[in-house]
């Protein structure tokens, strides 16, 4: 059978690039279902976009949908001859076609009726406008009387089924088969079919694969640079960035006045990326070099003019950083304390003087010494500079940077420098021990403030960050081996020790990558020391590939069904007098002689040895399952058997509660 | 050489061809082109309209004393009204750039989101900042809403630095070196002009007279806005003149600002002031359009 290549263009004014791959995704789930949903076969070729359209290429479209049949339920077989020709008659068809069904209710006549499958083109003419309006935006804007919503106007649509238009309006749009090329290099009307349609924008200065404007802006910059003995500083976000705001994507190498290199480097680059979106440059030995790349969306620059341009525009804004910095340091951070009352943290939270009086305190309760409780004096006094406010990014940096120009020991300086450390849950964070402190404090300081004035956060509502504050704060305690108490660090705010919960599940599984059960295990014995709770998970890690630990954990898991269902609430020690020998004596003697040694070794904090330990007991645990009945019929001796269980399954889950291990005898 | 007034003259010319009415600047002080009554009051109500216009716009905390080869207390905005926008409006925007001497096969164009948001004036917008080259030379804004009303007709807001552009085209690294007309440069024009009120607006501008003058507008406006129910000429009622007061506040916290006088707390409260008075004047303003349909 002859199937259709298919295409959607949706042609744009130019679209923000950090927009288009979510966008992307949400359009290849859409157009998937539509066919599923249409019963329409056929496989997405690329859903690939640039700043002015968003495309989706598909293959193997039949004709026409696939026939279908619809069975019509007429009177029951027992009304006889007449009820089925009065049946035939409503339905317009001879007697001769009606059949008989078998169905819970008897025999009754029936009519299959054969319901022929409605072209693909009039399908997708049809569910092509719902499907556009349903791609959702984080915000939107309206052009039109009619108000219709996306991202920026539509101005054309090329809907083709191999070359034949599937027609239908969108925003007074109509479809057909005319792209648009580049704006100033291509054509501005151009005929396309589904077939030449890439081949055609291809001529026309227009790449409609995101990973082929990649390619081509990667190799071209490594030619250009290789010859200078250069190389890019990686940069992947920019990149993208740079792929999706153009077209046409070709590379130019910029040069800049070496004296500049005297500002901190931290400045140029955030100058060079935030503001300009140009790539930095390093030399061989990895050293920021006086050099920039600039993305054009266009085919060169053989004049040079475009490489004069940017230079021209970094210079000035280099000039008014050195500028900014010049004025930064008639006043030292020190002498701008008093300036950060007038700077408001949050209405009812007031200034960020108020918060770095807080912090201090915090810091010092946490056992900050001198060094980190002057950090955190300082660390704010830099949201008060020209530097900060111009390139706010850069806060805290900066402070940094001005500390140790103003002579504030290292360790004081750098730990302002990181404070705002980790800033995702990639980043690392801060490098030395002062510099957590005044990170988890700051953070801290934060979180239970929001928290007591009842702005916690919800779904995607977090105005303050605390998500991403909260997770720092569970990051630097665990990577930076800090042994606190988080419930102390809650501030005994019951719905701010729930969220680090959250957050720590979050950190171990999709940071640490540990299975969830088992993160479910070591949390069930216990959190508020979270170095604690890794040096846990690492040994059930650890132990779990061996041959014991499953079927124990199976076996635990067992314990506490038979526990519950005895509705046990513990108590009573085990009466030896009153254990049978054999597999019950036997258990009992292994149990209460590896106590000591479990407990010693986990006081040790000696995890995987006590796991071990516990796990050798598993063949006596399955022996006693297999020949001890636990409910036995006299009383005394059930409830010593319960109290045996009892305390086997406490001892033994101070480490992890392994009931709550998933295995394969429990999951089935 | 592409002189400052000529790349005024051209794009003046340019619009005009295409159906806007070439006005002169707003004689008050006003911080972008966008608080002038013709755009801010224009883009409400059902009445297509175009307009173009040189609007100087004085942000006095940007002022340099005359220093900095890039950043000004008063630099000069074209601003085009195009309402509603049509559907080539982007097209027709580039072709203003080649009209004032732009080769932009040359040059490398982009637009890069940027919306644009007012909170004095109760507006906001989508749109880009176009960038030539690595340089900001254009605001361009679709208008969602105005005086805190959603928009009928969609207008393009096209806000040009003359500066920018200037610099751009005569190839110099500090506006001042600018020629604005043969053998004249920026600097003779407005060095003075710079110096003089960043002195003023830094220095020796009387906050509490700053404070009082802000409060008469003030007060001015309001009892403007109070008294139009009872007043019987509708038509008749100066609600322009209730608008101008709005600017002298804006202008007036603008300067208090400079000043370092108003805090970051006071900073929202004060807003709000200037923004209440631009949404009645606004309502108002749309009220009187409906009657002049009716």
């Amino acid at each position: 059978m002859k199937t259709h290549r298919f295409l959607l263009e949706i042609g744009t004014e130019e679209i923000p690039d950090w927009m288009i791959p979510p966008a992307l995704e949400q359009l290849r789930g859409l157009f998937e279902q539509l066919l599923n949903s249409n019963s329409l076969s056929g496989t997405v070729i690329c859903v690939d976009a640039t700043p002015r359209r968003l495309v989706v290429q598909a293959q193997g479209l039949p004709e026409r949908q696939p026939d279908s049949e619809e069975t019509l339920t007429g009177p029951p077989k027992a009304a006889g001859d007449t009820a089925a020709a009065g049946f035939a008659r409503k339905l317009g068809v001879p007697l001769t076609d009606l059949v008989t069904v078998e169905t819970p209710k008897g025999e009754y006549f029936a009519y299959r009726k054969r319901i022929e499958g409605r072209p693909t083109v009039e399908i997708l003419a049809r569910e092509l406008p719902g499907l556009i309006w349903n791609i959702s935006w984080p915000k939107t804007m309206y052009w039109r009387r009619e108000r219709e919503r996306f991202i920026r106007p539509i101005r054309w649509v090329v809907a083709l089924l191999d070359s034949r238009v599937v027609p239908f309006e969108v925003a007074g749009v109509a479809s057909g088969n005319v792209t648009s090329g580049h704006r100033q290099l291509g054509r501005k009307r151009i005929r396309v079919t589904a077939a030449n349609y890439e081949e055609r924008l291809r001529a026309n200065y227009v790449l409609v694969r995101a990973a082929e404007r990649e390619r081509k802006i990667r190799e071209e910059t490594e030619a250009l640079l290789a010859v200078r003995g250069l190389h890019l500083r990686r940069d992947d976000a920019l990149l993208q960035t740079l792929v999706y705001l153009t077209e046409y994507p070709t590379p130019l190498v910029g040069e800049f006045d070496r004296a500049y290199l005297d500002l901190p480097h931290e400045v140029l680059v955030t100058v060079m990326r935030h503001h300009q979106k140009y790539l930095s440059v390093e030399d061989a030995e990895g050293r920021l070099a006086p050099y920039f790349v600039a993305v054009m969306n266009m085919a060169g620059d053989p004049e040079g003019l475009v490489k004069a341009g940017n230079e021209r525009v970094l210079r000035a804004r280099f000039n008014d950083a050195r500028f900014f910095w010049q004025t930064d340091q008639k006043k030292k951070l020190a002498d701008r304390l008093h300036d950060l009352a007038q700077v408001t943290f949050q209405t009812d939270l007031g200034s960020y003087l108020d918060k770095t009086q807080r912090v201090v305190e915090l810091v010092k309760k946490l056992g900050g010494n001198e060094y980190a409780q002057r950090a955190a004096l300082l660390a704010k006094c830099d949201l008060t500079t020209e530097m900060v406010k111009e390139f706010t990014e850069l806060q805290g940096v900066i402070g940094g940077l001005y500390a140790r120009e103003q002579g504030e020991p290292e360790p004081v300086w750098r730990a302002i420098y990181e404070h705002y450390k980790p800033e995702s849950m990639e980043d690392a964070i801060p490098s030395t021990p002062e510099g957590r402190l005044v990170s988890l404090a700051d953070k801290l300081d934060t979180l239970q403030g929001c928290f007591r004035l009842g702005m916690i956060p919800s779904g995607s509502k977090d105005p303050f960050a605390l998500r991403r504050a909260a997770q720092g704060v569970v990051k630097i305690l665990v990577e930076g081996k800090l042994s606190l108490p988080v419930t102390e660090l809650a501030g005994d705010l019951p719905e701010l020790r729930e969220f680090f919960l959250d957050r720590v599940r979050y950190y171990f599984r999709e940071v640490r990558g540990f299975r969830y059960d088992e993160v479910n295990a070591v949390l069930a014995a216990g959190w508020d020391d979270l170095t604690d709770v890794e040096s846990r998970l690492e040994a059930i890690r650890a132990v779990r590939p061996t041959a014991n630990f499953e079927p124990l954990a199976a076996s635990f898991k067992r314990i506490r069904n038979i526990l519950r269902q005895a509705e046990y609430t513990g108590g009573a020690p085990v009466e030896p007098g009153l254990l049978e020998p054999g597999p019950e004596t036997e258990l009992y003697e292994a149990f209460d002689g590896l106590r000591s040694e479990v407990e010693a070794r986990r006081r040790e904090k000696q995890y995987r040895a006590a796991l071990e330990r516990i796990a050798s007991l598993r063949p006596r645990v399955d022996l006693f399952f297999d020949k001890v009945l636990v409910n036995a019929p006299d009383e005394r001796i059930r409830r010593n058997r319960l109290a045996l269980l009892d305390g086997l399954l406490k001892e033994f889950s101070t480490i992890a509660d392994f009931s709550e291990i998933v295995t394969e005898a429990t999951n089935s | 050489m592409t002189s400052f007034q000529d790349v005024l003259f051209r794009l003046k010319q340019y619009w005009a061809e295409r159906g806007c009415v070439i006005q002169e600047p707003y004689d008050l002080e006003v911080g972008a082109g966008t608080m002038c009554p013709e755009t801010f009051l224009r883009v409400l109500g059902p009445k297509p309209y175009r307009v173009a216009y040189v609007q100087p716009s004085r942000r006095p905390a940007d002022g340099r004393y005359g220093e900095n080869p890039n950043r000004l207390y008063k630099h000069w905005q074209l601003q085009v009204i195009l309402k509603p926008a049509p559907d080539d409006v982007v097209d027709q925007y580039l072709e203003s750039l080649e009209a004032i001497g732009i080769d932009l096969n040359k040059h490398d164009l982009k637009l890069e989101e940027d919306n644009w948001e007012s909170p004095t004036l109760g507006a906001w917008g989508i749109g880009w900042q176009v960038m030539l080259d690595g340089l900001e030379i254009t605001q361009f804004t679709y208008f969602q809403q105005c005086g805190g009303v959603d928009l009928e007709l969609v207008p393009a807001e096209l806000t040009y630095g003359l500066e920018r552009l200037a610099a751009f085209l005569q190839g110099t690294e500090s506006v001042y070196e600018i020629q604005w007309a043969p053998g004249v440069t920026y600097a003779d024009v407005r060095l003075a002009d710079e110096v003089q009120f960043s002195v003023y607006n830094f220095e020796l501008a009387d906050v509490p007279t700053l404070w009082q003058l802000f409060e008469l507008h003030e007060r001015e406006c309001r009892r403007l806005l109070e008294a139009y129910s009872s007043y019987r000429d509708k038509q008749r009622f100066p609600v322009l003149a209730a608008y101008d007061h709005v600017l002298k506040c804006s202008h007036l916290f603008n300067l208090l600002d400079s000043r370092g006088a108003i805090s970051v707390t006071e900073r929202v409260a004060v807003i709000g002031r200037v923004r209440r008075l631009a949404v009645g004047v606004a309502q108002l303003w749309l009220e009187q359009q409906a009657r002049e349909a009716a």
